[in-house]
C-alpha cells in the first residue's frame, strides 16, 4: 500500500463517517466536514507537480487477485495527475457550493447526498489512477452507479428517476462492452496492466482481435463521454441537483471517457481506424451538440448540449492527435501533435468555464425559481456579480479573446486545418470536411453562448413570471464560481503557466511513442497573437455568423426545428426500452411457467441435445457387447419388476398407490446396489427412500382429494418422446462408455481414492472418506442446502401469511 | 372406530432402541466400514419417525423435547467449526487431521477431525428429516 492507494481509498473510508457526522453534529452543515477530504487530497496531489513536470512517473503495486493477473496497481503520470487535480479541485469547489445550495438541512437528506458524492469522487480517482484494466472497470461501474444515485437524488420526481435509469442503462451497457474489449486485450497480450500492454502495442496491431477490442473499448468510452449517438442520457441527467451537474457533467464523470481514450491512445492510436472513429464521432458530436443547444429553452439543457459538443471537440482533437503516430517528430510530426496539445488544454479550460457556468445557472435557479429562458431576463442589474461570472464563462466558451477558451479554440482550428494536409488515409480529399464542420459548429457555439447570456441577464426583467423575489446570491454561493472564473482569466492571460507543469507531461503520457528518445520533450508554447492567418479569419467568421444567427433568433423560434426541443434519438431509446421490457416479459413467461413438469422438459431436452450433439460430433457411438458381463437371475427379476413398476405409474389413478409404486422403484434400486455389493449406497438409498415415502404420504394425506388432471394427447406424446429420448441418450452413453473403456484405457478416478483414502485420510471406508475429507466442501454445502430446504418448509407451513388462502 | 395399536406400541418400544443403537453404531463405524453421518442420521430419523407414527406427536414431544431447528443450527456450526479450525491452523478450509491417542481406560484410540464434521452432518440430517416431516404432519390447516 502506498500513499496513492490511500488517496483512492480515502473517499470510500470517509464515506463511512458521513452518516455519523450528519446525525450527531447537527449544528454544522455536513458539507463542511466533507470539504476537508477533497481539499486535503488536492493539496496532496499538488506536491507531485514538480516531479511530474520533470518527466518522472511513479508506480506502486498491490496484489489483489494475482492468479488472474488482477492487481490494484496505481500509476501516477501527467495524465492521471491532471485528472486527479481536476477531480479533487473541482470537487472541493462543488462541495463548498453545495453547502449553500442545499442549505435546508431539515428538508434535504444530506447524508445520502454526500455519501454518494464522496463515493463518486473515490471511484473517479480509482479510474484515473489504476493501471489494471479490471480495476479500472470496477471503478468505472461504481461511477455509473453512484452517478445514477446522484441524478436520482430527488427521487420523488419522476423525471429524476427516468434520467437516472437512462444514464445507468446506457453507461453500464457501454461499460460491459468495454469489459469485453478489455478481455480481448488480455487475450492478445496476456496482461491487464496498461503499461505492459503499451509495450506490446506494435505487436498487437496486427492481431485479428485488435479491431474488435478497439471497438468495444470505444463504445465504453463514447457512452460515458456522451458521444453521438449515446449522448441522449446527458440532458436527462440534468435533473440532478445543480452541484451534481456541475461536478458530474463539467469536470469528472463524462470526462472518464475522454480519459480512457487518452490513456489507451498509445495502445490503439497507431491504427487508422482509431483515427477515423475517434475524430469522426467527436466532430459529429461537436456539430450535433452545438446545433441542438441553440434550440433549448432550459438553461441547464443548453449547458448539457454544450457539454456534449465540447466533449465531442476534445474527442475529435484526441483522434486528430493520433495522426502524430504516423510521422517522425523530427520531420513534420510537430504540427500534428498540436491537436493533442489542444485537447489537453481545452480539457482544463472546459472544466473551469463550464464549472462556473453550471454554478451560475444554479444560482439563477435558486434565486428566481426557474431556469426557463422565456421567463428570465434583465437580471444584470439585480445580480451583478453573477452576471459578471456568467459573462466571463460564456465569452470563454464562445472563444472570445483574451479568455482561455479562445486559445484552445484557435488551436482546435489549427488542428482541423492541419488535418487537411495529412497525406495518410485519403485525408487529402475528405480532410477538408474537418475545418468546415468545426467552423459551422463553432458558429452555433457562439450563438448559444450569446443566447445563454442575453436571455438571462439582458433584456426586459419579467418579475411577474417569477415565483420568488429576486436578489443577489449570498456570498457563499458565489465563492466557487468566482474562483473558477478567475482561473478562466488567469489561464487566458498566462497560458504558459500550465505549459510545462502539466500539459507537456500529459501529452507525454498520451503520445509516448512519438518522442524520439530519453529526455526528449514536446514543445509547448501557447500565445494569443499568431498573425493574420486562416484561424484568425475563421474566428472572425464565427463571430459574424454567430451574431447573425443570434440576431435572427426571432424568425427561427417559429420553425419546427426550434420547437422540437427533444432529441429525436430519445424516441429510439424510449421505444427500445419498452420493447426490451416487453420482450423479456415474453421470454420469461414462456420459460417460467411455474409448472415443475415444464422445467423438467426443458432440462431433459437440453440434456438430450447436449449429449446427443457431443456424441454425434465426436463420433463416439461404440456398442460392443463382447465384454459385457453376464446378467444374473436376481438382477433379471429386479429389472423386470423395476420396469413394471415404472410403466405402471402413469396408469395409476390413485395417488397413494402411485407413491407406493415410486417407493417400490427406489427399494428395487437399493436391491440392485446390494447385488453390485455396494452396502453404503444400498443403506443410504433404503433410508432415504423410507423417509421420502413417509414424507410424501404425509404431504398427500393433507392435500385435498382432487381429480386427476386429464391431458391432451399432444402433451402426452411430447412427454413420451422426451422421456424415451433421455433414456436412449443415457443408455447409449453408458454402453459407449463401457465399450470405450476397453479401446481407450482411461485412468479411473477411483484408483486415486483406493490408493490414498487410508494413507491421506486414515479411513478404510472410501465412500465416507470422500464425503467428509476429499470432498468435504461438497458435503458441507449439500448439508447446508438440506438445512435451508427444511427451514423453508417450516417457514412456508408454520409462518403462513394471514389472509392468503392459496399456500 | 379406534384401532387397537397395543402390539405396535409394544414392539415399537423395543425396536426403536435397537434401531437407535444401530444408528449410533453406524455413525461411529463410518470411518472404516459402511455407515457415517448421513446414514446414521437418516436411521436415527427413521427410528424417531417410527415413534411419531406409532404414538401421536404430542406425546412424543413431551417425552423427547428436541428443538430440531436448534439441532440443525448446532450441526451446521459444528461442520463450519471444524473447517475454520484448519484455517486457524494455517491450512485450507476443511483440511482434516487425524492421530492416535492413548486414554486411561479406553486404551489407544484413533481420532480424526472428520468425526466432529460428520457429527455435524448427522445432526443436520436428523434435524432436517424430522423438522420437515413434523411441520407437515402438525399442519392442520
Amino acid at each position: 500500500m502506498s500513499l496513492l492507494h490511500l488517496i483512492v481509498l480515502a473517499p470510500f473510508i470517509f464515506a463511512l463517517l458521513i452518516p455519523f457526522l450528519y446525525k450527531y453534529v447537527r449544528q454544522v452543515h455536513t458539507g463542511w466536514f466533507v470539504m476537508i477530504l477533497p481539499l486535503t487530497l488536492f493539496i496532496f496531489l499538488i506536491q507531485y507537480l514538480p516531479s511530474i513536470s520533470r518527466g518522472e512517473t511513479s508506480y506502486w503495486s498491490q496484489e489483489w487477485v494475482p492468479s488472474l493477473g488482477i492487481n490494484f496497481d496505481v500509476y501516477l503520470d501527467g495524465l492521471s495527475l491532471l485528472f486527479g487535480l481536476l477531480i479533487t479541485g473541482i470537487g472541493t469547489l462543488v462541495v463548498l457550493y453545495s453547502i449553500y445550495y442545499l442549505y435546508n438541512k431539515k428538508k434535504e437528506p444530506l447524508n445520502n447526498f454526500y455519501v454518494y458524492l464522496i463515493l463518486f469522487m473515490g471511484a473517479m480517482l480509482g479510474v484515473v489512477f489504476s493501471d489494471n484494466l479490471i480495476v479500472i472497470y470496477v471503478f468505472w461501474e461504481i461511477t455509473s452507479l453512484t452517478s445514477a444515485l446522484l441524478i436520482a437524488y430527488w427521487f420523488h420526481k419522476e423525471r429524476s428517476r427516468y434520467g437516472a435509469l437512462k444514464s445507468m442503462l446506457i453507461t453500464v451497457a457501454g461499460g460491459l462492452t468495454m469489459l469485453a474489449g478489455f478481455s480481448l486485450l488480455y487475450v492478445m497480450t496476456n496482461t491487464f496492466s496498461i503499461r505492459e500492454i503499451i509495450t506490446q502495442a506494435d505487436v498487437i496491431i496486427t492481431n485479428p482481435l485488435f479491431i474488435p477490442a478497439m471497438l468495444c473499448v470505444l463504445v465504453g468510452a463514447f457512452t460515458k463521454s456522451a458521444q453521438f449517438p449515446f449522448h441522449i442520457w446527458l440532458p436527462d441527467a440534468m435533473e440532478a441537483p445543480t452541484p451534481v451537474s456541475a461536478y458530474l457533467h463539467s469536470a469528472t464523470m463524462v470526462k472518464a471517457g475522454i480519459y480512457l481514450v487518452a490513456r489507451l491512445t498509445p495502445v490503439f492510436g497507431a491504427a487508422p481506424q482509431w483515427f477515423w472513429i475517434v475524430s469522426g464521432v467527436g466532430i459529429l458530436t461537436l456539430l450535433w451538440g452545438s446545433v441542438s443547444a441553440v434550440r433549448q429553452k432550459d438553461l441547464k439543457a443548453i449547458l448539457a448540449f454544450s457539454t456534449i459538443s465540447q466533449l465531442g471537440l476534445i474527442m475529435a482533437l484526441l483522434g486528430l492527435g493520433s495522426a502524430a503516430f504516423h510521422y517522425d517528430v523530427a520531420e513534420v510530426g510537430t504540427i500534428y501533435y498540436t491537436a493533442t496539445l489542444a485537447a489537453v488544454f481545452h480539457l482544463i479550460n472546459h472544466a473551469t468555464f463550464k464549472g462556473s457556468l453550471f454554478m451560475m445557472v444554479g444560482i439563477v435557479d435558486h434565486e428566481t425559481g426557474t431556469r426557463d429562458i422565456r421567463k428570465l431576463g434583465g437580471l444584470m442589474t439585480i445580480m451583478p456579480i453573477t452576471a459578471t461570472v456568467a459573462l466571463i464563462g460564456t465569452l470563454s466558451m464562445a472563444g472570445v479573446p483574451p479568455f482561455n477558451g479562445f486559445l484552445s479554440k484557435e488551436m482546435f482550428f489549427t488542428a482541423a486545418i492541419n488535418a487537411t494536409t495529412l497525406d495518410i488515409f485519403n485525408m487529402q480529399s475528405i480532410g477538408l470536411l474537418f475545418p468546415i464542420v468545426a467552423w459551422i459548429a463553432s458558429i452555433f457555439t457562439f450563438a448559444y453562448c450569446m443566447l445563454l447570456f442575453s436571455r438571462t441577464f439582458l433584456g426586459e426583467f419579467k418579475p411577474e413570471k417569477l415565483s420568488k423575489k429576486v436578489h443577489e446570491a449570498p456570498i457563499g454561493l458565489l465563492i466557487s464560481p468566482i474562483i473558477l472564473a478567475s482561473l478562466v482569466i488567469i489561464f487566458g492571460l498566462f497560458p504558459n503557466l500550465l505549459a510545462y507543469s502539466i500539459i507537456e507531461p500529459t501529452m507525454a503520457s498520451i503520445l509516448p511513442n512519438v518522442l524520439a528518445g530519453e529526455g526528449e520533450r514536446f514543445y509547448v508554447n501557447i500565445y494569443h497573437w499568431h498573425g493574420f492567418n486562416i484561424e484568425l479569419f475563421m474566428t472572425l467568421g464565427v463571430f459574424i455568423f454567430g451574431a447573425l444567427i443570434f440576431l435572427n433568433m426571432k424568425k427561427w423560434t417559429e420553425t419546427a426545428f426550434f420547437l422540437g426541443e427533444r432529441d429525436p434519438l430519445n424516441n429510439v431509446y424510449d421505444k427500445s426500452l419498452v420493447g426490451l421490457v416487453a420482450g423479456s416479459l415474453k421470454i420469461t413467461n414462456l420459460q417460467m411457467t411455474g409448472l415443475l413438469r415444464d422445467y423438467f422438459v426443458f432440462m431433459f431436452v437440453f440434456i438430450i441435445g447436449l449429449m446427443g450433439y457431443t456424441m454425434i460430433k465426436y463420433d463416439i457411438f461404440a456398442i460392443d457387447l463382447v465384454n459385457v458381463a453376464e446378467i444374473s437371475p436376481y438382477m433379471l427379476i429386479i429389472v423386470v419388476v423395476l420396469l413394471a413398476a415404472t410403466i405402471s405409474i402413469p396408469f395409476i389413478s390413485h395417488r397413494i398407490t402411485a407413491i407406493i409404486a415410486v417407493g417400490v422403484i427406489g427399494f428395487l434400486i437399493a436391491l440392485l446396489f446390494v447385488v453390485f455389493r455396494a452396502p453404503d449406497l444400498a443403506l443410504t438409498q433404503l433410508l432415504v427412500e423410507t423417509v421420502m415415502v413417509v414424507l410424501l404420504l404425509l404431504a398427500f394425506y393433507h392435500l385435498p382429494e382432487l381429480k386427476k388432471e386429464s391431458f391432451t394427447p399432444r402433451f402426452k406424446i411430447t412427454n413420451l418422446i422426451v422421456s424415451v429420448g433421455v433414456g436412449l441418450v443415457i443408455t447409449l452413453t453408458a454402453l459407449s462408455a463401457h465399450a470405450m473403456s476397453y479401446t481407450h484405457p482411461i485412468q479411473s478416478i477411483s484408483e486415486y481414492f483406493i490408493k490414498n483414502s487410508y494413507e491421506l485420510a486414515a479411513g478404510k471406508n472410501m465412500v465416507n472418506v470422500i464425503l467428509v475429507d476429499f470432498r468435504g466442501m461438497d458435503t458441507f454445502l449439500e448439508v447446508l442446502v438440506l438445512a435451508i430446504a427444511a427451514l423453508g418448509i417450516t417457514v412456508l407451513i408454520k409462518l403462513r401469511m394471514t389472509g392468503s388462502e392459496d399456500v | 372406530m379406534r384401532n387397537n395399536l397395543l402390539m405396535l406400541h409394544m414392539i415399537t418400544r423395543i425396536v426403536v432402541f435397537i434401531i437407535l443403537a444401530f444408528s449410533i453404531f453406524l455413525f461411529f463405524a463410518g470411518h472404516n466400514n459402511p455407515g457415517g453421518g448421513f446414514i446414521g442420521g437418516l436411521m436415527t430419523a427413521a427410528a424417531l419417525l417410527l415413534l411419531y407414527v406409532t404414538y401421536d406427536v404430542k406425546t412424543i414431544k413431551r417425552v423427547i423435547p428436541f428443538n430440531y431447528k436448534t439441532m440443525i443450527a448446532v450441526g451446521m456450526l459444528l461442520a463450519v467449526g471444524t473447517g475454520v479450525i484448519s484455517i486457524l491452523a494455517g491450512y485450507p478450509f476443511l483440511t482434516q487431521f487425524d492421530g492416535y491417542f492413548t486414554f486411561p481406560i479406553l486404551g489407544e484410540i484413533h481420532l480424526t477431525t472428520a468425526l466432529p464434521f460428520d457429527l455435524g452432518v448427522y445432526l443436520v440430517v436428523v434435524g432436517v428429516a424430522l423438522l420437515s416431516i413434523l411441520s407437515i404432519a402438525e399442519d392442520d390447516a
